[in-house]
């Protein structure tokens, strides 16, 4: 089990977060969440709930974002929860940052097939550049986590930046990736292997060629 | 023999084309779907039963059975669901990933067709959290089809209502069991239920459910149109059919390809990866259907068919044919201990056995990496993975003491070299 807790419930804490409210564009997110279950189970919503909720933090700390406890009751009282059934959803799920973290979370995958493809020298890559695990970096960008396989098994090793996948790193290209994001650029997500699309085999495909030229309507040949 | 293209089900397995409605339905999907809806629930799950579809998550049971032990009709007023297991954790599996971002209209449809002959309601589709970008692709095309009308009220003009809803995961993989999903859907923990109730009697909110893979689901359309004989003539006997197989680890070009299903795993790798890192001679062990099943060492599977029947044979199994493939660079008790810990890590915590033994058997592997251990460990190890096997409400138990058996099982002279090697270091240390 992943031993994870809330952060410390503080005055600041309650300073900063205490009238936590989604704003109009995340509440119009949450009534929509909402909507996809039936009358009376309102609580199914509360995995999409909290992640809006972490989202929202993020951009008001300019971070991937996290849930202080406040938040955590926030979503509680929205959908008329004990706040224990969402703590407990919140700290069971790994997703859901229970701790400040970085403008950039850098979740490298450390499983075993990324391990068998190099992982080891994309955690070394992070470490040499000042990262460390679970913490957030000097300089507010960074935070490293080491993550359980993230299902990009044929195009590793890889790493989640937030909401992006960076595939087939090296640690080259991994350097040219975090040095992009530092700069404020959006690098190129998905494989970093130069001529390769996606989970082809790299240099082309050994099936469906036409598909790489047209849309390919295989009907004509049934 | 090779699989020819045109009876690849997944056309735009790579994404080299777009995915959105209109290209979709140039490449065959959407195609008079309320044709197929014609035929009649009973009809649909008959050609299923007869294609010999057996569930791609991992399990291989008959799909078309699974959905005839649904209610026919609602005595009670209880709708039934169909969830559809998209939350791919499995180490090495990485197929679902490609059917959601780059062909998630043959999902949405198969969504469709199995709700209709089960008599569902609605579909959940429950995606793993960590796939955000695959999320926001697929509930595009969800959109994308109920403003087409193929999905929501009069589903296809067939007079079928019939909702299809996603919902993401937040990063657990105890969530790809089905009553743990079914669970996590409620706005719970992910904690598995005991069975009985089985799902098909009592699964979402308390109603008949059906849980399914995404490619089990995604390859619904094709085999209906084709005919369940077309889809049972790949494969062999009781393994039909197409499949999509990943292959990850030490082979030259790793990657995810639709392949008859039993393909001998030589041609496998020969005619798609571009063969094994360093040569045949170079292969060390390969665990061929997900960090779950116990690896097999090379001479057992050069030749070995995959299929579900043929890598049970080998005292493995298929799984969701994720193959990860070893040479002999390899630290073989590293790989292993390191899919002990992802067990440790993903353990609910509900069951004692599960909850501890996790922690414990990783503690052990980990020390065993280094020789860091008594002879007799050995012999207990896999005392405590006997103890942890079958003692859990879930599979879980299994899948993380399976990997150390077969590690046991097939490495027992590497495991007692490295105790010898350290026992000696150690003792010329002291002299």
């Amino acid at each position: 089990m992943a031993n994870r807790q809330p952060a410390p419930d503080t005055p600041e804490l309650r300073e900063r977060w205490g009238n936590f409210a989604f704003n109009a564009d995340y509440e119009a997110k949450a009534q929509k969440a909402l909507a996809r279950y039936p009358e009376g189970r309102k609580k199914s919503a509360v995995m999409p709930l909290l992640d809006l909720a972490q989202r929202q933090v993020g951009e008001e700390t300019d971070t991937q974002g996290w849930l202080p406890l406040p938040v955590i009751e926030y979503v509680a009282n929205y959908l008329d929860m004990p706040v224990i059934r969402v703590l407990e959803v919140a700290t069971f799920y790994f997703m859901y940052n229970m701790t400040p973290v970085g403008k950039y979370h850098v979740q490298v995958c450390g499983t075993t097939p990324c391990m068998l493809r190099g992982s080891d020298d994309i955690i070394a890559a992070c470490k040499k550049r000042g990262m460390k695990k679970g913490e957030v970096s000097e300089d507010g960008l960074w935070t490293l986590t080491e993550v359980e396989c993230m299902g990009n098994c044929a195009t590793a090793p890889m790493v989640q930046i937030n909401d992006d996948n960076y595939e087939d790193l090296t640690p080259e290209r991994l350097d040219a990736v975090l040095d992009a994001l530092a700069k404020g650029e959006q690098p190129k997500t998905g494989t970093q292997e130069p001529g390769r699309h996606t989970s082809e085999p790299s240099g082309g495909p050994t099936t469906l060629k036409e598909m790489v030229s047209e849309n390919h309507d295989y009907r004509g040949e049934w | 023999m090779s699989l020819a293209d045109k009876d690849r089900i997944f056309t735009n397995l790579y994404g080299f084309q777009d995915w959105g409605l209109k290209a979709a339905q140039a490449r065959g999907d959407w195609d008079d779907t309320k044709a197929l809806l014609a035929k009649g629930q009973d009809s649909i799950i008959d050609d299923m039963k007869a294609s010999g579809l057996r569930g791609r998550g991992g399990a291989g049971f008959p799909t078309g059975m699974k959905w005839s032990f649904m209610p026919k009709e609602s005595k009670d007023g209880r709708p039934s669901f169909l969830v559809i297991n998209a939350d791919e954790s499995e180490p090495g599996s990485c197929k679902d990933r490609e059917i959601m971002r780059h062909d998630p209209h043959k999902l949405i449809e198969g969504a469709l067709v199995a709700g209709f002959a089960m008599r569902a309601r609605a579909a959940y589709i429950y995606i793993r959290g960590e796939y955000i970008r695959e999320a926001e692709t697929l509930q595009k095309a969800i959109d994308e089809a109920y403003d087409a009308g193929f999905i929501g009220k009069n589903a296809c003009g067939s007079g079928y209502d019939y909702d299809v809803f996603l919902h993401r995961g937040a990063g657990a993989y105890i969530c790809g069991e089905e009553t743990a999903l079914i669970e996590s859907l409620e706005g719970k923990k992910g904690q598995p239920r005991l069975k009985p109730p089985f799902p098909a009697g009592a699964g979402l909110y308390g109603c008949p459910t059906t849980v399914n893979n995404v490619e089990s689901i995604a390859v619904v359309p094709t085999i209906l149109r084709r005919g369940p004989s077309w889809f049972a003539s790949f494969g062999r006997e009781k393994n039909d059919g197409t499949k999509l197989f990943q292959i990850s680890g030490h082979v030259e070009k790793p990657c995810v390809v639709e392949e008859e299903m039993s393909i001998p795993f030589r041609e496998l790798i020969e005619r798609h990866c571009g063969g094994v890192r360093g040569g045949w001679d170079n292969l060390l062990a390969v665990i061929p259907g997900g960090s779950s099943v116990p690896l097999v060492p090379a001479e057992q599977i050069m030749d070995a068919p995959m299929d579900f029947d043929g890598l049970k044979e080998l005292g493995s199994g298929l799984g969701t044919a994720a193959v990860i493939v070893m040479d002999k660079s390899t630290d073989i008790v590293r790989a292993i201990s390191r899919i002990s810990y992802f067990y440790k890590h993903e353990s609910c915590g509900q069951c004692t056995p599960c909850r501890e033994g996790t922690g414990w058997m990783w503690r052990v592997m980990k020390r065993l990496e280094t020789g860091d251990a008594d002879i007799d460990e050995i012999d207990m190890l896999q005392t405590v993975t006997k103890q942890v096997e079958g003692h859990t409400i879930c599979a879980l138990g299994d899948a993380a003491a399976w990997p150390i058996q077969g590690l046991i099982r097939h490495f027992r002279p590497e495991l007692e070299r490295r105790i010898a090697e350290r026992g000696e270091a150690m003792a010329e240390a002291a002299e």
